[in-house]
Parts: structure tokens; sequence; C-alpha cells
């Protein structure tokens, strides 16, 4: 089996036996390099599947494959050497008492040398701009600065796959760009999968594919682009569309012909102006 | 409830090293029966601000009048109860608050802590829910076996069966997906415009800011930075910028249609599908000018 990638083969979990199935019988590969988004209503089972990916749950049927490693309870630490997460409350995943200590964390976990770890604490927090924080308790900061504390101690670790399970959803909107940002240059730099779960359109629209979970099933998988045409579908199961998705829409009931999908401003206005040549 | 903030500054732990000014001589005023937005990025005392107005937090500095409650520096407040029976705060993740073993009875809480009679709180109860959309049969349930949605639900049902003149809301809608986040800023509005509160929204969304809100405050570094309708503040977009705040998209996306591309559209709160339609228009080649 491709080594580096993250593979569900027919997963199904439930939380208890007499509760329903949260996913039902779920297929996907997540390649290297890849940056894939998940996204689906509160309850369609994004999280759940975050969490079977570093074996913090186990599913009930099917397997979950991480860099062609089963995950179950003997593998479970050698997984999450490789997985790293990111949750969406930064004031659950705080255990040192500065940001250092809270960086090196996962550091001394997997026993790594302490010149090392000095050296990729000050590259990770310069990643995610909080440099200037190091010696800071992590309990004083804002909400947006706990986050980038946890996203560095997940950096520090170099994994190869970088869950973000909504972990910019209590940023304000420089932060969350400043944290898409600093992902996605990570992402370029180093080689490393990313999956984002996010309900935010904009952080869609940066991934290479998306899976949109719906009751539990995949309910649809492809490029932003494609997801986003079939909007009319992804109002019924509870999703947003875009802005300019939106207002594409609207401009097609009113006569203007778009050449394609637009998935951001510009996109949209060049398309604008070839119609207005044309009208 | 008419809400003032007079030359106020807050200081976290003075006279220590860990000294730090969170407010700094903040004036304004909330007219009675208005959405106001306060928005500024993370760390701009926001939640700082918001903490002043049920007397969780007393001014360092400065005095703050709600209704006719006054909270002054330097004075012991002794109608905090008052005041907090009639300012309902829902805090950044309100579910986390959940405690009790049925959702009736947590929220039952609030009422019965400031002695209301059980039979006003069953009908507060019903109000609440009905308001939150909040099926009944989920009352007798464990608040703990509800999906988050449902929790964020019982949670501000909890403060609306505080009937609370004052609405204070400290992003409420964060963590839900776009359709349930639409529902509660609209269950929020309804009530607003309906029991005719005061409501307080701090947020992140400058969409929310600009479809609800009358009046925006903007908080800088502690001060307030700029104050005014959401129309005149939205189209300064290098002010905006300055402090690390976008205007709302569709404000965005018309700005560089006129500076990049020559399409002329002014926004006036206009909907998407009469954009489009002063967008296809133009198009055309018709102009406001013809």
């Amino acid at each position: 089996m491709e080594e580096r990638q993250v593979e569900f083969r027919n997963v199904s979990f439930r939380y208890q036996e007499d509760m329903p199935w949260v996913l039902k019988n779920v297929n996907f590969t997540i390649g290297p390099d890849e940056w894939v988004a998940i996204i689906g209503h509160n309850g369609s089972g994004k999280s759940t599947i975050a969490k079977l990916m570093n074996g913090l749950l186990f599913p009930q049927e099917g397997e979950v494959y991480v860099g062609g490693t089963k995950v179950n309870a003997d593998t479970v630490w050698d997984v999450r050497k490789q997985v790293g997460m990111v949750f969406q409350n930064p004031d659950n995943q705080f255990v040192g008492t500065t940001v250092r200590d809270d960086v090196a964390f996962g550091m001394e976990n997997h026993g790594m040398p302490r010149d090392l770890m000095v050296n990729r604490i000050q590259q990770s927090l310069k990643a995610v701009r909080m440099e200037k924080f190091e010696r800071h308790e992590p309990h004083r900061l804002s909400g947006g600065q706990k986050q980038r504390i946890a996203i560095a101690g997940v950096l520090a670790v170099s994994p190869e796959f970088i869950i973000l399970d909504e972990a910019t959803a209590m940023l304000d909107p420089k932060g969350r760009k400043e944290i898409m940002q600093t992902v996605s240059d990570v992402q370029q730099e180093r080689d490393l999968s990313l999956i984002t779960i996010t309900h935010d359109l904009q952080e869609v629209t940066m991934a290479s594919r998306v899976i949109v979970m719906n009751g539990g099933e995949i309910w649809m998988e492809g490029s932003p682009r494609d997801v986003f045409s079939k909007k009319d579908h992804l109002t019924e199961i509870g999703l947003d569309t875009p802005f300019v998705s939106k207002m594409a829409d609207h401009l097609k009931k009113e006569g203007v012909r778009l050449s394609r999908e637009p998935l951001n401003h510009q996109e949209l206005l060049e398309d604008l102006c070839i119609s207005r040549s044309t009208m | 409830m008419h809400i003032s903030f007079d030359h106020v500054s807050y200081i976290y732990q003075p006279n220590s090293p860990f000294e730090h000014r969170a407010l700094e001589d903040l004036t304004f005023s909330i007219e009675s029966g208005s959405f106001v937005a306060v928005i500024g990025h993370t760390g701009s005392g926001k939640s700082t601000l918001i903490q002043h107005l049920n007397g969780l937090l007393q001014p360092t500095e400065g005095v703050i009048h709600i209704g006719d409650y006054t909270l002054k520096a330097g004075e012991k407040n002794k109608h905090l109860r008052e005041l907090r029976e009639k300012v309902g705060v829902v805090f950044q993740y309100p579910e986390h608050q959940l405690f009790e073993e049925t959702v009736a009875k947590d929220i039952a809480f609030g009422p019965q802590n400031f002695g209301v009679d059980q039979k006003e709180i069953d009908r507060r109860i019903n109000e609440a829910v009905k308001a939150t959309k909040l099926p009944e049969a989920l009352l007798d349930r464990s608040p703990f076996d509800l999906s988050g949605g449902q929790m964020r639900r019982v949670a501000i049902s909890g403060v609306l069966a505080m009937e609370p003149k004052v609405l204070v809301l400290d992003e409420p809608t964060a963590g839900l997906d776009p359709s349930g986040q639409k529902q509660i800023m609209d269950m929020f509005y309804d009530l607003h415009k309906e029991k005719e509160l005061t409501t307080v929204l701090v947020t992140h969304s400058m969409e929310d800011a600009l479809s609800y809100a009358d009046y925006i405050l903007i908080m800088n570094h502690g001060k307030l930075y700029r104050e005014g309708t959401p129309l005149e503040l939205f189209q300064q977009e290098d002010v905006l910028e300055a402090v690390q705040l976008d205007v709302p998209e569709v404000i965005a996306f018309l700005t560089k249609a006129k500076k990049e591309y020559g399409i002329n559209l002014e926004y006036k709160g206009q909907s998407l599908a009469e954009l489009a339609k002063e967008l296809a228009h133009q198009l055309r080649g018709g102009s406001d000018h013809e």
C-alpha cells in the first residue's frame, strides 16, 4: 500500500450500541501533499472522521490506515506521531505553563533532543507569528493567540498529516486569514497533507479537494468548483455557498452569461468583463 | 435600557508586573432598543467591555450607566443582583456552562435563583424553548445527550428565561454550521424587535454586523476606534484595514469592481438579487447617467 496516505475502508462508527450510526460505510483516501476540506452540517460526522484518523476513536466496522499502518490500540502511539490535530476550542488543549513549554509538550512526548526542540519552538512560533510570546502564560492570551500556539505545537512535531478541526472558528477575520496563509505556506514548504474540517467557505476554496458529509455518509467529493456549482443541493443539506457563487446565480437569472463557476471575486469580475464586451 | 460609558478604563491586575490596560478611556452610549455590534480584532477589548455590562467587572476608572444602575470606579455596587436580572449575557460557547440533570432544570436555574415561582418558571421555559425552537420532548432529557447545536439552544433558553431587557451576545454563533448560524441570529433579531430589547452583539462576522446592527462600535487596543452606522463605517475599507478588520464581502466585491473593472455600483443595503439586477443593467450598457 502507498505510504504516507490516510485511507478509510468501509468505516462505520457509532458512539453506543443503541445509538444511530454516526458514520456509515465511509471510503476515501487522502494522498501525500493533498489539501482536503471536509464540510457538512453539525452532526454530519465530520469531527468523528478526524477522531478516527488519530485513534481517539476506533471504528466498529471497517479499517482506518495511516501511512500504511492500521489504526488500533497497539499502533495508536505511532499513528499520533504522524497525525497532528488542532481542535476548535483553544482552552481545552493547553498543558504548559508558558507558551514555549506548551509548544514543547508534543516534542517532549516524542523524546526529541533539547537542541532540536529549542530550534523547533522558535521556528514554529515564528510560523504563526507568536515569536514574541515565548515566555507568556497561555491562559493570558486571547482565543486567537491561543489557537496559533496550538498550531505551533503541532507544527513543531512535524507530522505528515495535520487535521484542523474547525480550528479557525474562534479567530477574527484577519487572524483566520493569517492562520490559513501560514498553514498553506507550511503545506507547500514541507511534505504534509492537510485536512481541514470547516464551515468557512473561504477555507474550502483553498483546498484541492472537498469531501461533503451528510447524515454520516459521503454525499459528494470533488474540486471546490465542482462542489459549489451544485449549490442548490448544498443548501438542501444545510450548507451555505460562497458570496461569489450566490452572486453568480443571481446574475445568471438576470441573463448574464458566465463561463464557469467562480471561486473568488477576481474570477467573477473577469467573466463579467468578457460578457460586457459581448452583450 | 439606555447604556452609557463615561471615561471608562479597566486594568487587569493593577500595580503588579502583569498589569494590563484592557480598556482605555471609553466613552459612548447605546440607545435603548437599539442593536449594536461591537467589532475589533482578537484582544481588542470587546469581551472585557461586555463583562462590564452586567457588573462581572467593575471599571477601574470612570462611570457606567445601565438604565437606572450606576457602576462607578472605586465604589461597591449593591444592586448587582437586580442588574443581572435585567442584563442577560450569552457567553462564547455557552453550552460549556450546562450542568443540570435535565434540560428543563438547566433552563430554570437562572429564574429560580432570582426567586421566581414555579408556575412562572414553567411559563418562561415554554416560551424560551419556543423562541429557540427546541422540541419540547427534549425538556426531560439530559442536556449532555444533545447535539452541539441543541446544547447551544438550551444555554440560550436559560438566558431568555430570565426575561432580560438587555441581551449581550458574545459571538453566539461561533462553531455552528452556516444554517445554524443564520437561524440563531434571526432568532435573536426577532426577539430584539418583539421584546424591544437593547442588544449588544460581539462578533467577528462583518456580514452579521452589516445585516443586523443599527450601530457599530469598533474597538482597537482597548480604545473606541470608530463608531457609526454599518453603511457609514463599512464604506471605509482603509479605516477598517488599519485595525485588521475586513469590510463585508459584498462591499469588498463592489470596491474591486469599481477600482479594477470600472463597474460603478454604490452599496445602499441592496439584496444580492437587486445588486445582480443593477449589475446586469450596467453590463448591457445602461447607466445611471442616461
